[in-house]
């Protein structure tokens, strides 16, 4: 046994400080973007143009990392969010994400906003092996990881929603005559085929009127007349709040009482129902998986608290009735988890392995009980949305949580 | 005070060739020979700007130039044809649409798909200017305005979706270089970019100033005057408008091998909006302006984006309006008065005029 | 036969709006001879200004009537500070400034007042008319009030001097100069026009299409296609070229199999630029003659 001497302990200070350094050396794994107090992620969005009224999702999102920063950033690095316009125009997209990737050298993007402004940029992030975080749009595609690895979807896809009613109105109305009102885009057509599948072989016969509109067009009131006129009973309103609101005070002007289904997307009470008149919109029926900020029901709900605080403080002009506020919100919290589960080691591989490792997550404006679930074979977080009805002044959740995933 | 046609030609902020130094005088090759320095020149610099810029630049320069050749088809008919167009935006999307079909779903290499979309937006460019022959102006404008607001609804139309893949759009690959030349795709792109672009200008250039170019030109300036002078003015507003489509065309063939993906809303109204706005400000009527058309129309927006994200749409209009105040014949006007400026002064030799 | 009956009426209700835009784009077509991309936006923007002077507690009448006078003044501002300096550059220039000011308004709009809708107040109210379901009050009520400025219109171009002097300074400036009228102050004066209407147009579409900064580029550019049905030189022409348009998109949209129900815009244009094939200037326009 060698003596504990001085020139003992200093033989083995080398060997010592080596094994004591390498564990701190091996944790700090970074990719582009990120250094010791900084990550950069990028994003792109409709600031201009068109489509330009979802513009309030990326604004958010903008609004959420200064808050994060101004707490402290996450794991002690302070996030660099570089948000561009795409105008919602696909080669415009192509163009803003290669200068996130190739130019401003992000570790991600997260929540790029659109169906095919994300389906331009599908192959690339696949091919650079650039995470694709949490794309902002229902698109029922974005599941798909063993084509697409690089890729995670977020909300509940408009296919599932469409299911989801094809059930209820089996359930509720088996001798339905339907009429689905439809924008003539990607989302629109997911809800026409969601539906039609759930109905199955039923959906021939009991689909009877597909109307569509274009968002240029001023009105749906022919659309809903001749809902109306062919004696359609179930109406199925996946518009916009601009044209839902249109058609809700139409169905009521010309005394049309159908069943009528409101999607998750126009079924805000500040920014369709108000509008249409509240007397309107008694009885419709909808799908939730985030609370409405303009409902009277989570008053007191401490996860609509923080959302409120965080908009008093960061986005005091903006109009809390726009539901695009909600989503950016939970789409950067969603980002913010994935950032943090990944510690120091902040690889674009290890970015998509926390991001298919979520476990029960929730952000404050998820409904009581919808959690986000992924593995490494599902990249569908969340699933689930609950069936309410409109009692003229608030939505009554009802029935249990509905699990509706379409893969 | 000056003469009648000129300024009819100042109205129109139309390229009017410079008052020919008499031919064989040394003028007159000095001015040649100037004019062909400069395009080798910008030829040579263009050459080598993907070898030493990355991949991101190049990108966007090869999409300045498919935005150029989209604009000078529109040139040809607006500029020197004197037929409003709305419509470009459809000839883009039938170019880029025949390009995405020929790739994903018939697997037909790229380079034959540039030819194929000419062919097929010279068709329609064709079949569209006979019924436009009685249109004028705005008449005209509301026409093609139709033509612009179709396009994305046939894109999308059901019973078509086997073909255009519907609201989905269609996913095209990115070509690779070549003889396995040691660059990468996105350089490889470019030249071959620029390669079209050269020829196309070229050929645009031949085309304006051969006799088919000035009876094109007379049809605009004074179609009665044209027509009582023998020229068939229904021929060759047709062809205008088949050949002014081709171009766009295959500039909407180049665009969809860029940006690997077509979807139908990206070739709605705004697009047509878009080449207006490159052709206004490049210059109605000049060739060369189509670049600083397109570099407008691809730069811009960004710039003022970074102004300000919430008010980009001020800025860049007001961009705009400074613009069109300082040059309202728009850039190619402008260097047109500079250049005329600085050679007004005098010079030991004799000029023709 | 009664579904024929109900979208025929229907269209004729959606037409009114177009028919309301289509006189405003006629207006400024007369007074400076070129279509104004950006009359849509004044008027919605103009709509705005109306809207948040109702919030800050004005009644509905006295915002109405401080609008049109602000919009009208605003379009004789725009007119002179801004098309004034431009005036003598070629027309596709011209046309791109109007593009310019259209992306001004439009973005200072969402930027301003976000783009949620709004719903916007009718003096008229939103009951049905003579118990149809299919017309209410309100869209009576646009109508009445379009067709009353048309004969206003009608009576200022031509019965009073000023609208004589508008008339001329707008076909033939060089000649009324020589007769003494200020045809710079004329042009002025049909850019407030222009302006004005547009705002009332702005304040009736309002209500029935909700307001929000992207409201009315659908309505411009159907109402456009109104006009030029009607004849760009025919104010009644193209109120009725509105009305048009709107029972045609209807009936295509509902009676035309398999191509109808995606492609009615496209079906609506296309029957549109048949009729101009017949008449090239328009249904109730005037050929222009001109001397060679």
């Amino acid at each position: 046994m060698t003596r504990l001497t001085r020139r003992t302990i200093l033989a083995a200070a080398p060997s010592i400080l080596t094994v004591a350094s390498l564990p701190a050396r091996a944790d700090k794994k970074y990719d582009p973007g990120v250094t010791d107090t900084e990550i950069k992620i990028g994003n792109t969005g409709p600031y201009s143009g068109p489509a330009s009224s979802y513009s309030a999702v990326p604004k958010a999102q903008v609004a959420f990392w200064k808050m994060m920063n101004d707490q402290g950033g996450i794991n002690g690095r302070k996030i660099n969010f570089i948000s561009y316009d795409d105008a919602y125009t696909p080669p415009k997209t192509v163009e803003q994400v290669r200068r996130l990737v190739e130019q401003d050298n992000v570790l991600l993007v997260a929540s790029p906003l659109g169906t095919p402004t994300n389906s331009a940029i599908w192959h690339y992030m696949n091919q650079k092996k650039v995470p694709q975080l949490f794309v902002a749009t229902g698109a029922t595609k974005w599941d798909d990881p063993k084509n697409y690895p690089w890729t995670i979807g977020w909300q509940p896809n408009y296919q599932s929603e469409g299911r989801i009613y094809a059930a209820y109105i089996t359930k509720e109305k088996p001798d339905a005559k339907i009429g689905i009102l439809y924008q003539n885009d990607d989302f629109g057509k997911d809800y026409v085929k969601g539906l039609k599948d759930g109905l199955g072989d039923k959906a021939k016969s009991m689909v009877a009127i597909e109307a569509s509109y274009e968002t240029t067009d001023p009105t749906v009131d022919s659309q809903v007349i001749g809902m109306n006129g062919a004696g359609i009973n179930v109406f199925v309103n996946t518009a916009i709040p601009k044209f839902a609101a249109q058609a809700i005070r139409k169905a009521a002007e010309i005394g049309w009482k159908p069943l009528h289904v409101l999607s998750s997307i126009g079924n805000s009470v500040g920014a369709t129902l108000k509008p249409a008149g509240l007397e309107n919109a008694k009885d419709l029926i909808s799908d939730f998986y985030v609370k409405d900020a303009t409902d009277p029901t989570w008053k007191d709900d401490a996860g609509f608290k923080t959302w409120v605080a965080f908009m008093d403080k960061y986005l005091p002009d903006a109009d809390k009735t726009d539901s695009g506020y909600v989503a950016g919100h939970s789409l950067a919290a969603a980002t913010a988890q994935v950032l943090k589960q990944c510690g120091d080691e902040l690889t674009r591989e290890n970015v998509m392995k926390q991001a298919a490792n979520l476990h029960d997550f929730t952000v404050p404006m998820l409904l009581p009980g919808i959690k986000a679930n992924t593995s490494p074979t599902d990249f569908a977080p969340l699933k689930q949305v609950q069936m309410g009805k409109f009692d003229g002044a608030q939505w009554r959740l009802f029935g249990p949580l509905i699990a509706g995933a379409v893969t | 005070m000056t003469a009648p046609s000129d300024e009819v030609a100042a109205k129109e902020g139309v390229a009017r060739a410079p008052a020919p130094a008499r031919a064989g005088s040394s003028a007159a090759v000095r001015d040649d020979r100037g004019h062909r320095l400069a395009i080798l020149a910008a030829v040579i610099v263009a050459f080598l700007i993907p070898l030493f810029a990355r991949d991101f630049l190049t990108f966007q320069l090869t999409q300045v130039m498919v935005y150029a050749l989209a604009i000078l088809g529109l040139n040809l008919l607006t500029g020197f044809n004197g037929q409003f167009s709305l419509g470009h935006s459809a000839f883009y999307g039938i170019g880029a649409y025949t390009t995405a079909i020929m790739m994903s779903r018939w697997g037909i290499p790229y380079f034959w798909t540039l030819p194929a979309a000419g062919a097929v937006c010279f068709a329609v460019g064709f079949l569209f200017g006979l019924p436009a022959l009685r249109l004028q102006g705005l008449y005209l404008a509301l026409a093609t305005f139709a033509l612009a607001i179709a396009m994305p609804q046939i894109l999308k139309f059901q019973p078509l979706e086997s073909f255009t893949g519907g609201v989905q759009g269609l996913v095209v690959d990115q070509p690779d270089p070549p003889f396995g030349l040691p660059i990468d795709a996105d350089q490889w792109l470019y030249y071959f970019t620029l390669a079209v672009l050269l020829v196309m200008f070229a050929g645009a250039a031949n085309l304006v100033r051969s006799r088919t170019g000035r009876a094109i030109m007379a049809i605009r300036d004074n179609p009665i005057a044209a027509a009582a002078m023998g020229i068939n003015t229904a021929l060759y507003k047709t062809l205008t408008f088949g050949v002014s489509a081709l171009y766009t065309g295959i500039a909407g063939a180049l665009g969809a091998i860029v940006v690997q993906f077509v979807a139908p809303d990206s070739f709605n109204f705004l697009l047509s909006i878009s080449f207006l706005v490159g052709l206004v400000i490049g210059g109605v009527g000049s060739i060369p302006g189509c670049l600083v058309g397109g570099l407008f129309v691809l730069f811009v927006p960004n710039i003022a984006e970074s102004v300000s994200t919430g008010l980009a749409g001020v800025i860049y209009g007001v961009i705009l309006l400074i613009v069109i105040f300082v040059m309202p014949a728009g850039t190619a006007g402008f260097a047109r008065i500079v250049f005329a400026r600085l050679l007004r002064s005098p010079k030991p030799e004799g000029r023709s005029r | 036969m009664e579904l024929l009956l109900q979208q025929v009426l229907a269209g004729l209700s959606t037409g009114t709006i177009y028919a309301c835009m289509a006189l405003a784009v006629v207006m400024i077509y007369q007074a400076i001879d070129h279509l104004n991309f950006a009359q849509g936006e004044m008027a919605m923007f103009s709509t705005f200004i109306a809207w948040q002077l109702i919030q800050w507690g004005l009644p509905y009448w006295v915002a109405f009537a401080i609008t049109v006078v602000v919009s009208f003044v605003a379009g004789v501002l725009i007119d002179r500070v801004l098309f004034r300096p431009i005036q003598n550059a070629p027309i596709l220039s011209q046309i791109v400034a109007f593009i310019a000011l259209f992306s001004i308004l439009n973005s200072s709009a969402g930027q301003i007042w976000d783009f949620t809708i709004k719903s916007f107040p009718t003096p008229f109210g939103h009951t049905a008319l003579f118990g149809s379901a299919l017309i209410d009050t309100h869209e009576a009520g646009m109508i009445g009030v379009t067709l009353g400025m048309l004969g206003l219109l009608y009576l200022f171009f031509r019965r009073t001097r000023l609208g004589l002097a508008m008339r001329a300074a707008a076909a033939n400036p060089e000649s009324a100069r020589l007769v003494g009228i200020r045809v710079g102050w004329m042009t002025a004066l049909g850019w407030g026009m222009a302006a004005a209407i547009g705002a009332v147009a702005g304040m009736l579409i309002a209500p029935v299409v909700f307001l929000e900064p992207n409201m009315m580029l659908g309505v411009l550019l159907y109402g456009f296609a109104g006009a030029v049905l009607g004849g760009m030189t025919s104010p009644g022409g193209a109120v009725a070229g509105g009305f048009a348009v709107g029972v045609i998109e209807n009936l295509a949209g509902t009676f035309i199999p398999y191509f109808g129900r995606e492609l009615k815009l496209t079906i609506a244009l296309i029957l549109i630029v048949a009729v101009l094939m017949v008449r090239p200037s328009g249904i109730f326009g005037r050929q222009a003659v001109t001397r060679v």
